[in-house]
């Protein structure tokens, strides 16, 4: 439960590392491209790439706060029963650890992490006004799980970085537990066919 | 003859201008039904059809230019693109998205052409509210 996911994505070089300081100093990807034609530079695709990973990392990292928010919510709805509740701190504790780690990795690459939005924002987009009860909250604790996992499946094909993609896969890991569980809880049957995340 | 070679060569320089048609003569029909448990098992953790979340809403989407939806922050390079969502952009975003609009956030792929189609079939009939 404390395990922390290093999100060392190995060494990148120190060229690289001075773009993407520029890069945290407010300029575009375009500017920063711009620097690399004008001193001759041989790399300055690989910025261009970092930016697209940290654009991947930031996306996810949404879902993480919407995430974070919805077991917030459901915490606080006085809906859950022990030990149901345990498990949803518990969960939710995963995916702030998840949110750290993504924050790290993202200002590594230099990018900037999005910030969450307000609950009054997740009650409206998530349609909470809908949930009455221990069994609503699962299903939709659920239901965002199984879609984080999709989603980190999902985009592993994109990264240029091999090793935000495993990063990427272990995080989809993460989500698939919590699915199981849900639905364990829930006292739903498991899928009877093989490969049925990501699909 | 020539036209049609003339009419391959502006549109491999200018692939963003692709009419609906073009280069996916052979993609195959789309199930909405199967196309809506696509949606809701992949799309649905980052987008509602009728809510912006982490992605823009897709109420009316098909049809519509790229970058915009009503309130939703888009990347500049998505807002900035003159791509019109149609079954044959559709399918590019979906194959590989970053690689279709350089500079967009969204990396999710979708591998299955059929699975394309399908989703795509599901987005038509999401058609804005009269
Ligand atoms: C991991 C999150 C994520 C997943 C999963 C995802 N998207 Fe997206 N999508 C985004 C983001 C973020 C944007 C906005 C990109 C930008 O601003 O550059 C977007 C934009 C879009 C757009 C352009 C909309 C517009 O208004 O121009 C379409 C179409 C789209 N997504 C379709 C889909 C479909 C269909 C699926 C499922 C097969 C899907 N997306 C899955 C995050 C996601």
């Amino acid at each position: 439960m404390h395990h922390k996911i290093t999100m060392n994505a190995g060494a990148l070089n120190a060229g690289l590392a001075r773009r993407e300081a520029l890069k945290a100093g407010g300029m575009g990807v375009l500017s920063v491209a711009a620097i690399g034609i004008l001193a001759g530079e041989p790399t300055m695709a690989k910025a261009a790439a970092s930016s697209a990973d940290a654009d991947i990392l930031n996306v996810a990292l949404g879902l993480e706060h919407e995430a974070i928010a919805a077991y917030q919510i459901g915490a606080e709805s006085g809906l859950l029963q022990k030990p149901v509740l345990d498990a949803a701190v518990l969960f939710q504790s995963h995916h702030k650890a998840h949110r750290d780690a993504l924050i790290a990795a993202i200002g590594k690459l230099g990018g900037t992490p999005v910030a969450a939005k307000s609950t009054s924002d997740y009650v409206a987009s998530l349609d909470i006004a809908s949930v009455k009860s221990q069994t609503d909250v699962l299903r939709l604790a659920r239901k965002l799980e199984r879609g984080a996992a999709n989603a980190y499946i999902g985009v592993i094909p994109s990264f240029k970085n091999v090793a935000y993609a495993q990063i990427s896969a272990r995080l989809a890991a993460d989500e698939t537990m919590h699915w199981t569980v849900l639905t364990q809880v829930l006292g739903d049957a498991l899928p009877t066919q093989a490969l049925s995340f990501g699909a | 003859m020539m036209r049609l070679k003339t009419l391959a060569t502006v549109l491999a320089l200018a692939p963003s201008l692709l009419t609906p048609t073009a280069g996916h003569a052979a993609a195959p029909a789309g199930d909405p039904v199967h196309g809506q448990d696509i949606y809701e098992s992949r799309c649905s953790a980052c987008h509602s059809i009728d809510a912006n979340r982490v992605g823009p809403a897709h109420r009316g989407v098909y049809g519509r230019k790229a970058g915009s939806a009503p309130g939703y922050a888009y990347s500049p390079a998505l807002r900035a693109s003159r791509v019109i969502w149609t079954e044959a952009t559709l399918a590019r975003w979906l194959t590989n998205p970053q690689a279709f609009i350089p500079g967009s956030r969204m990396g999710f792929q979708v591998a299955e052409a059929q699975d394309r189609a399908d989703v795509i079939a599901y987005l038509k009939t999401q058609t804005a509210k009269k």
